[in-house]
C-alpha cells in the first residue's frame, strides 16, 4: 500500500467536502441541532397531567381529596365536569388525559372509617405516560389512605402508630434523574453514525453515478488505498463532530463527564472506524445514491437509534430482539459512552465492549475492501 | 394536457420500480420500522434487575423479599453480602436497584418502631429509575399498612380495616397499556411523511444532477404539469406503503382500527400534500443528491422529535410547543391515533384536518412556485 496514493485520494475527497460548504455546514450544525432537540425537547418526565374531575359528592372532604391531586406538581386540574358524557368527550378530544370520579357517598364512607371507591379513567393511548400517571395516582391514594387509617386509629383512643417501613433512597450517577443526562451521551453515538454511515455511504456510489469512477479505476490506485483514502476525511469530520457534541454536552447541558476524556476519544476512534467501514460497504454495493441513502437509513441509522439502548432499554425487549442487538456495533458504543460520562468507568469495566468493537472494525474494513469491485461494469 | 402528466407519471414509476434493489427498499424499510417499533419500542418497565442484601434473615425480612420476588416488576438476581459488592454490581450494570434490610428489622417491626431500608438506584436510565422507585415505594407502603392492620388485629381489634380510598381504574383505548398501540400508528405516520418526501426530492435532484431536467424543459411540458408528474407517482407509492403498513399493523400486531377508515384516508391525503411539498422544497434548495440527503435529514429530525411521535409534547418547554404547531406531522399523528385507538371521527378531528389542509396547501403552493422559478 502506497501512502502517497492513499493521501492523494484523501486529498481529493477533502476538496470535495470543502467545495460544498453547505453540506459541510450542515454536517457541523447537525450535532448542535440534535443536541438542542434532545436536550430541550425530549423528556420522558411526566408533569402537569391535565385532569378532569367528576365530583358527585361536593363536600369539603371530597374537595380536600381532589386538592391532593391539583396541589401536586404532577396534575393540572383543568375543570370539574357535570356528567360522564362530558368527561368522555374531553378524553376523546385529548383535552384531558385522566378523569377522576368521586362517588356520592365519598365523605360519608371515609368519615365512617371505611374505604370509598374512587374511579379513575385514563387515556391509555400513550402507554408509557399512562403507566407513569397511574403510579402517581396510586401513590396519592396510598398516602391518603394511610393518613385516614392513622386518624381512625387515633380516634379509637390509641396512640398514632409509627410507619413500620421507611425507604431511604440514594440515586447514583444521575442524582436528579434528568432525561438529558440519559440522552445526551447516547447522542454522541447517533452523531457518529450519521457521519459514518449516512455521509460515507455516498462516497463511492457518487463516483459510479457520475462516471468518475472509471477514471479512478484507470489509475494505478489499489482497492485498499482507495478505501482507506476515502475514509480519511470522514474520519476527521467524525472527530470534529464528536468534539463538538462532547463540548456542547458539557457546557450547554452540563452533563457530567466523570470518566477519562482520553479513553472516550480512543474508544470513539475505534467506533468511528466501524461506522465508516459500514458506510463504505454500503457505498460499494449500492448502485445508486438513492439506494445507498435508503440502505444507510435502514442498516445504519435506525438500528443505532432504536436497538442500541439509546432510547429504548434493551432489557425490556423480547429476547429474540435482544439477541439481535448483540450483533450491532452501536450497542457496545452507547454502553461505553454512557458509562464513561455518567459512571466514570475506566477501561477495566469496558474492555469487553472495546474488544468487540475492534473485531467489528477489522471485519468491517475487510468486507468494505472485498465488496468493492474495481472493474468496469 | 393530462396526457403529458400521465407520461411523466409512468416514466417516474418505471424509473423507481425498475431497480430491483430499490423496489425492495420501498417495501422492506417500512416493515422493518414497524417490526422494531412494534417489538422494541417498549418503555414499560418490567424485570428490573434487583439485589437484596438481607442482614436480618428473619421471617419478616424474607416475607418482604418475597413480595419483591413475586412482583413482575422486579427480578432478584443477587444477594450480596457487603456494601462493596453492591457498589460493584451497580457499576458493572448488573443491577439497577438494590435494597438493604438492616439487622434488627424484625425486632423493630414487632416493637412498632420504624425500620429504615437503604435503597440505591442506578439513575443512568432516568425513566426506568423513576418508575422503579415508584414500584418500590408502592410495595413498601402496602407492606407498612398491612403490618399495622395485622398488629391491631392481634391486639384485640378483630375487624379493623383501613379507611380512605379504594382505587378502581379503567384505562380507555388501550386497556393493557401496550406500547405497540402507541407506536404502530405512529410508524404509519412517519412512513407517510418520509417516503414521498425523500423520493420526490431525490428524483428531481437526480435529474438536475444528470442534466436530464433540461431535456424535459425543452419539451412542451408546462411547469405545473412537471410538478404534478414529479409528485403524484411518489404520493401513490407512499400511499400504497401506508395501506400495507396499516394492514400489517391491524392483522399482525393486532392494533385495533376502531374508527372509520375513510377518515384515515382523508387525513392521509391531506397529509401527503405536506410531505410532497417539503420534498419539492428540498429539491429546490439542493443541487446534488448529497445536499438533498443532508437537507432531508435536517428537516426530518426536528419534525420527528417535535411531533409527539415518541416524546410527549406536553412536557416540552412552552416556546418549543409553539414551534410544534407548524409541524404537519403533529396533526396527522393526532388523526391517526384518534381513528385507530379512540375511534373518533370528523366531529372531533376537524381542527386537525383543517390545520393539515392549510399547512399542506401552503407548503405545496409555495414549493411549486419556488420550483417554477428555479426552472427558469
Amino acid at each position: 500500500m502506497s501512502p502517497s496514493r492513499t493521501w492523494a485520494i484523501a486529498r481529493k475527497e477533502f476538496i470535495h467536502i470543502y467545495r460544498d460548504p453547505r453540506s459541510l455546514g450542515l454536517v457541523i450544525l447537525m450535532p448542535a441541532l440534535l443536541m438542542l432537540l434532545f436536550g430541550y425537547a425530549v423528556t420522558l418526565d411526566v408533569k402537569k397531567v391535565k385532569m378532569a374531575v367528576l365530583n358527585h359528592d361536593g363536600t369539603q372532604e371530597s374537595l380536600s381529596f381532589v386538592h391532593r391531586f391539583s396541589g401536586s406538581p404532577y396534575f393540572d386540574l383543568c375543570r370539574f365536569v357535570q356528567d360522564e358524557k362530558e368527561m368522555r368527550r374531553l378524553i376523546d378530544k385529548g383535552t384531558v388525559k385522566i378523569g377522576l370520579v368521586l362517588p356520592r357517598d365519598f365523605s360519608r364512607t371515609v368519615k365512617a372509617g371505611k374505604k370509598a371507591s374512587v374511579q379513575v379513567v385514563l387515556d391509555g393511548s400513550d402507554s408509557n405516560t399512562a403507566n407513569i400517571i397511574l403510579s402517581y395516582v396510586q401513590a396519592i391514594v396510598r398516602e391518603y389512605t394511610q393518613e385516614k387509617t392513622f386518624l381512625k386509629i387515633e380516634r379509637m383512643g390509641r396512640k398514632k402508630p409509627a410507619p413500620p417501613l421507611e425507604g431511604r433512597t440514594r440515586i447514583w450517577f444521575n442524582e436528579e434523574l434528568e432525561s438529558k443526562n440519559y440522552f445526551i451521551p447516547g447522542l454522541v453515538a447517533i452523531i457518529i453514525s450519521i457521519i459514518g454511515v449516512l455521509l460515507t455511504g455516498q462516497v463511492l456510489v457518487r463516483e459510479w453515478e457520475k462516471g468518475t469512477m472509471e477514471l479512478l479505476i484507470s489509475t494505478p490506485v489499489r482497492k485498499a488505498e482507495l478505501i482507506i483514502g476515502k475514509l480519511f476525511p470522514y474520519f476527521f469530520l467524525g472527530l470534529l463532530d464528536l468534539w463538538l457534541a462532547v463540548l456542547m454536552g458539557r457546557l450547554v447541558f452540563q452533563v457530567p463527564l466523570r470518566g477519562s476524556a482520553l479513553l472516550l476519544l480512543v474508544l470513539s476512534c475505534i467506533y468511528l472506524v466501524v461506522a465508516l467501514a459500514m458506510g463504505l460497504t454500503i457505498s460499494a454495493v449500492a448502485g445508486t445514491q438513492l439506494l445507498a441513502n435508503q440502505m444507510a437509513m435502514i442498516i445504519g441509522f435506525l438500528p443505532t437509534f432504536l436497538l442500541s439502548g439509546f432510547t429504548f432499554v434493551i432489557s425490556n425487549m423480547p429476547s429474540w430482539l435482544q439477541i439481535i442487538t448483540y450483533g450491532i456495533a452501536p450497542r457496545y458504543y452507547v454502553t461505553i459512552v454512557k458509562e464513561i460520562f455518567l459512571k466514570g468507568s475506566d477501561f477495566s469495566f469496558l474492555w469487553r465492549e472495546t474488544l468487540v468493537l475492534v473485531g467489528m472494525g477489522l471485519l468491517g474494513l475487510l468486507v468494505a475492501i472485498r465488496s468493492f469491485k474495481k472493474e468496469l461494469r | 394536457m393530462f396526457k403529458r402528466v400521465r407520461f411523466l407519471f409512468v416514466k417516474e414509476l418505471i424509473q423507481v420500480l425498475r431497480d430491483k434493489r430499490l423496489r425492495i427498499t420501498l417495501i422492506f424499510p417500512p416493515i422493518f420500522q414497524l417490526i422494531v417499533f412494534g417489538y422494541a419500542a417498549n418503555l414499560d418497565v418490567k424485570n428490573i434487575t434487583t439485589a437484596i442484601r438481607d442482614m436480618d434473615q428473619s421471617l419478616d425480612s424474607r416475607d418482604l423479599t418475597a413480595r419483591f420476588r413475586s412482583s413482575k416488576y422486579f427480578k432478584i438476581v443477587s444477594h450480596p453480602q457487603t456494601p462493596k459488592e453492591i457498589e460493584a454490581l451497580i457499576k458493572k450494570g448488573e443491577i439497577t436497584i438494590s435494597l438493604e434490610i438492616p439487622s434488627g428489622f424484625s425486632k423493630k417491626l414487632k416493637k412498632g418502631d420504624t425500620a429504615a431500608l437503604q435503597i440505591i438506584v442506578d439513575g443512568t436510565e432516568s425513566n426506568t429509575a423513576m418508575i422503579a422507585l415508584g414500584y418500590v415505594s408502592r410495595i413498601l407502603s402496602e407492606y407498612s399498612t398491612e403490618m399495622i392492620v395485622k398488629r391491631l388485629n392481634r391486639e384485640g381489634m378483630k375487624d379493623f380495616e383501613e379507611a380512605g380510598v379504594e382505587l378502581e381504574h379503567r384505562v380507555w383505548f388501550n386497556p393493557n397499556l401496550e406500547s405497540r398501540y402507541f407506536y404502530v400508528p405512529g410508524v404509519i405516520a412517519t412512513i407517510a411523511f418520509l417516503l414521498p418526501m425523500i423520493l420526490t426530492a431525490q428524483a428531481i435532484v437526480r435529474e438536475r444532477e444528470m442534466g436530464t431536467l433540461e431535456q424535459i424543459m425543452v419539451t412542451p411540458i408546462r411547469s405545473w404539469e412537471l410538478v404534478l408528474g414529479k409528485t403524484l407517482p411518489f404520493a401513490l407509492i407512499g400511499f400504497i406503503d401506508v395501506v400495507m403498513i396499516a394492514l400489517i399493523g391491524v392483522f399482525w400486531f393486532e392494533v385495533p382500527l376502531r374508527g372509520n377508515p375513510l377518515v384515515l384516508l382523508l387525513g392521509s391525503l391531506l397529509f401527503l400534500m405536506s410531505s410532497l411539498g417539503i420534498g419539492l422544497f428540498i429539491s429546490t434548495i439542493s443541487s446534488t443528491q448529497q445536499q438533498a440527503q443532508i437537507s432531508t435529514f435536517f428537516f426530518m429530525n426536528p419534525a420527528f422529535i417535535l411531533s409527539g411521535f415518541a416524546f410527549p409534547l406536553e412536557n416540552m418547554p412552552q416556546w418549543l410547543q409553539y414551534l410544534t404547531y407548524v409541524n404537519p406531522l403533529r396533526y396527522f399523528l393526532v388523526i391517526i391515533r384518534g381513528t385507530f385507538l379512540k375511534g373518533v371521527g370528523l366531529d372531533i378531528l376537524w381542527p386537525e384536518m383543517l390545520a393539515l389542509s392549510v399547512l399542506g396547501g401552503l407548503m405545496i403552493t409555495l414549493s411549486s412556485m419556488r420550483f417554477r422559478k428555479r426552472l427558469k
